[in-house]
């Protein structure tokens, strides 16, 4: 029997290939992209109902949209923005394979909401098996549609037409027209009238650019100190702000003495219910008035909770009943209740504790109103939800607010909610000048989101060998990856919300690193209970071929039968594996321990179907490595009373190159399994096989993120 | 970090008044790299109060002599990035513990963050700006772009001019060196082993190799 009492949002990886066709668009310029793209042909497509992800708005509208200009520049717009993970690259690349030009003919517009259709947010590892595809089929439209109508113009068949290098050439005649020349007729571009039927995509085989590594195309500009990033901008009179932050998350202001400002006339000062703030001509300035204030306010109250009894706390408010979100998910399959009664089980508890983003770019937003219409550049990862959450906060229609998100200082799931453009807006409003407002570092530890804090509870029944039962139940911290990867005939995954003392939200593989930590580390404990080779207890037990593959491919790659030998004298090796959002890895580690843990060498295997940019996987796939080694080793947010103790990066340290080990990469190429997304999945596996790998050093089963000897 | 407080110049503020100023303490000196580099540029242990109000000064940045007026305990980065628009130096930690700043006073690397505006007055200040520009790489800044030695690019001109500073004392350095040499700089997205590559490919064309 499987029951699935709430479905996973996140989709199959091969469910996009069932979706209906997409439907084309035709139109000449509008007004507002002649101004961004100058005139030509725009092509948009609409995605069909498996393609589309769902905009904020909830509304499935235009999924991507195409210029080809008058100088041959073809400009591809939409809603993903860039944070350092390559989306920008990717879909340029996925542009120029089906137009067949050149990457650097590509143009890209990103998260601008007055221009940009809502393809959706920059999250879940969506913008590679959903965004390439539709940016693909728009590319090869207007392939086709440029085809058709040089193959009318010079009444030749179409099928002789070919496109190469920006150019459109009847070989048989000789005849040739440049993008940029067919999309200055207007005239023949009034003959685009028919939307264009299916046009082919270009098969794996014939990729020249999907597949290459094709160097991050703004990398001349961020090299040299060109890039200008959200906290860079400036406005004519722009004015810096700054936000007077409560002692403690739960504190409500009682008492400020604004008057005190009175005499400073370089200083705007606002007060909103709770919310206060100052704008003024230098950052310094700003922070120099809000301090003065502080020193006036009084507050009261705090959230409850501190590091202490975080997890106790979270397993005593776990809750069990309810339904939709605010209850519990449980997947089952067998007689899990009798399998476990007649048995004797195996137990066993691990936590998590909070971890941050730490983006090196803090949170950063420059607001402008101009009649009445606000302007915010912010770096976000849901653009149309900022807008929507700016809509709502200062009950703007539609058309009078525009959202625009320059390629931004990292994200890691971190940046999903608007809050320094609300605050910069509401600055703004008040200054009646552009408002730039930068977080703090000490800021961003204290008020933004963390990764959710959890307790994972693992049980287990034997037979012969082999696993019996199973249960995996996850208290608070997310249900991704919990999906049972091992064989067993009976099993049950539960998710149970909690109460969080701290605010929580998404993070890279949301809760698939806490998850697969738990997994990975007890069916480690299974194996030497049944006195296995923790590999050969894996793949015995292993379902999917593509986790299999990874396995494999890591273990050979990093020697493991000879590694395993030895152990037990201070040095150690430990695998793991996982799957999340339609791609595998594996993970094998060397750890050395003596008053700490030296981690000596990693070897991860990682397969995410056909590989777009070999050298941007390669980046996203050692980042994940080095920052999990970071919630491995390093990271946890220290609380009390709702407030941050550990709120700098002198004390909430994170990898840095003295950590860094020397790493193997096996990047397997499924050229014929569809591409799925890179920044997530390779970040679960280290910690799960640091820890087993300190086990197999020194015989302690460390069951707590980050791992800590002492204690 | 070393919270050196050796006297350089006087500034007429003390480094306690100027802790006070910044509130929330933690302000490290310029001392930038693993232990490699130390810039002296710290702030005399004065008695003197500076009062609020702005005080005229010059800066030299990149070659150019720029009139600016600024609150005596504003650091240098904040000038350059506030007052002068100059915003190659990021502002990450404002404390002295990522690199994201990092810039040459006099030629040897320091934290913009961990240095005061009117401390810079008669030094040479060189920002990204100034090394090569999209068209125009350096060595090094080109090996970056080859070695795809960025992501979000955030810590990257931290980390160039870190490098180049580095590549300057240790023109054949190795992998172990190179990473010792450039440890204060912080990398969120990862990038260490690119960065690393970059910096050995760079070398290696600096001294005319392939
Ligand atoms: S911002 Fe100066 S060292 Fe971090
Ligand atoms: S590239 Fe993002 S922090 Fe280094």
């Amino acid at each position: 029997m499987s029951r699935i009492l709430f479905n996973d949002p996140l989709p199959e990886p091969e469910r996009y290939e069932l979706a209906e066709k997409p439907r084309y668009r035709f139109e000449l310029d509008r007004r507002t992209f002649l101004q961004l793209t100058g005139a030509g042909l725009l092509i948009t497509v609409t995605g069909g109902a498996a393609f589309a992800q769902r905009g904020a708005s909830g509304a499935r509208t235009i999924a991507a949209r195409i210029h080809i200009g008058e100088d041959g520049i073809v400009t591809v717009m939409t809603s993903k923005v860039e944070v350092g993970q390559g989306a920008r690259t990717e879909l340029a690349q996925a542009a120029a394979e089906e137009l067949r030009v050149p990457v650097d003919r590509v143009r890209m517009i990103m998260a601008d909401t007055d221009v940009v259709p809502d393809d959706g947010g920059t999250y879940g590892s969506l913008t590679t098996p959903r965004t390439v595809p539709l940016v693909r089929e728009a590319a090869a439209a207007a392939r086709e549609a440029l085809v058709q109508l040089a193959a009318s113009v010079w009444q030749a068949p179409a099928g002789e037409v070919i496109v190469a290098d920006a150019v459109i050439a009847h070989p048989p005649t000789s005849r040739r027209i440049t993008f940029g020349e067919l999309a200055k007729q207007p005239a023949l571009l009034r003959l685009l009238e028919a939307p264009v039927e299916g046009a082919a995509l270009t098969g794996e085989a014939a990729w020249t650019t999907l597949g290459a590594w094709v160097k991050k195309t703004t990398g001349r500009d961020i090299v040299t100190g060109a890039q200008k990033y959200p906290s860079d901008l400036v406005r004519p009179g722009m004015r810096y702000g700054a936000v007077l932050r409560p002692p403690a998350a739960g504190a409500r202001l009682k008492h400020v003495d604004l008057a005190l400002l009175k005499e400073w006339n370089d200083v705007v000062t606002v007060q909103d219910g709770d919310f206060v703030a100052c704008a003024a001509p230098t950052s310094f300035r700003a922070a120099q008035a809000i301090a003065a204030l502080q020193k006036t306010a009084v507050w009261e109250g705090a959230t409850a909770g501190t590091t202490a009894t975080l997890f106790a706390g979270l397993k005593q408010n776990a809750k069990t009943e309810g339904r939709g979100r605010s209850g519990p998910r449980v997947d089952e399959e067998g007689e899990v209740d009798a399998a476990f009664s007649a048995q004797a089980v195996t137990r066993a508890v691990y936590n998590v504790s909070y971890i941050q983003h730490v983006p090196m770019e803090p949170r950063a937003a420059v607001a402008e109103w101009v009649e009445g219409k606000l302007t915010v550049w912010t770096g976000t990862q849901r653009p149309h939800g900022v807008l929507e959450e700016l809509q709502e906060a200062f009950g703007l229609g539609a058309g009078m607010v525009r959202v625009i998100v320059p390629d931004s200082g990292g994200g890691f799931g971190g940046k999903h909610t608007g809050d320094a453009a609300l605050e910069a807006a509401r600055i703004a409003k008040a200054a009646q000048a552009p408002v730039s407002l930068r977080w703090t570092r000490e800021e961003e530890f204290q008020w933004a989101y963390c990764r959710p804090a959890g307790v994972i509870e693992m049980a287990a029944v034997l037979k012969e060998g082999a696993l019996h039962a199973w249960e995996h139940s996850n208290i608070n911290s997310g249900a991704a990856a919990i999906e049972m990867p091992y064989a067993a005939p009976h099993w049950r995954t539960r998710f149970l919300p909690s109460e969080s003392p701290l605010r929580e939200g998404s993070y890279r593989a949301l809760a698939g690193a806490a998850n697969v930590f738990a997994r990975e580390s007890f069916i480690d404990e299974l194996a030497l209970e049944a006195g296995a080779d923790p590999l050969a207890f894996r793949l015995k037990h292993v379902q999917d071929d593509r986790l299999r593959a990874v396995l494999e491919a890591a273990a050979s790659k990093f020697d493991w039968m000879a590694a395993r030998q030895g152990g037990g004298s201070g040095t150690g090796v430990g695998i793991a594996c996982g799957m999340l959002k339609g791609s595998y890895v594996a993970t094998a580690v060397r750890v050395r321990v003596d008053n700490a843990i030296h981690v000596e060498h990693v070897c991860q295997a990682f397969e995410c179907g056909a590989i777009l940019n070999p050298g941007n996987l390669r980046s996203q796939v050692e980042g994940c490595i080095i920052m999990g080694l970071g919630g491995a080793l390093l990271e946890a947010v220290e609380f009390e009373e709702g407030r941050v103790l550990n709120a700098s990066l002198k004390q909430y340290a994170v990898p840095r190159f003295e950590h860094v080990p020397p790493l193997d990469l096996v990047l397997l190429d499924r050229r014929d399994l569809p591409s799925a997304g890179a920044g997530e999945t390779p970040i679960v596996g280290i910690a799960p096989a640091i820890a087993n790998a300190v086990c197999h050093a020194t015989g302690r089963r460390l069951r707590q993120l980050p791992l800590r000897l002492e204690g | 970090m070393a919270d050196s407080t050796k006297t350089t110049r006087g500034s007429g503020l003390s480094r306690r008044g100027f802790l006070k100023g910044i509130s929330a303490g933690g302000v490290a000196t310029g001392l930038v790299g693993g232990a490699a580099v130390q810039h002296g540029k710290v702030v005399e242990a004065a008695p003197a109060v500076v009062g609020p109000g702005d005080t005229a000064i010059k800066l030299k940045i990149n070659g150019e002599v720029k009139s600016l007026t600024v609150e005596p305990r504003t650091t240098l980065l904040d000038a350059l990035r506030n007052r002068l628009d100059i915003t190659g130096a990021k502002k990450v930690c404002d404390r002295g513990t990522c690199g994201a700043c990092t810039l040459w006073i006099d030629g040897q690397p320091a934290y913009a963050c961990s240095v005061l505006a009117i401390d810079a007055e008669d030094s040479e200040i060189t920002t990204i700006e100034s090394l090569g520009t999209p068209e125009r790489m350096t060595a090094l800044q080109q090996a970056f772009v080859n070695n795809d030695a960025q992501q979000c690019g955030f810590c990257t001109p931290g980390m160039i001019m870190a490098c180049e500073a580095f590549l300057k004392e240790n023109p054949s350095p190795t992998r172990d060196q190179v990473r010792d040499g450039i440890s204060g700089n912080l990398c969120r997205c990862g990038t260490y082993h690119g960065i690393i590559d970059a910096v050995l490919e760079a070398a290696k064309t600096m001294k005319g190799g392939a």
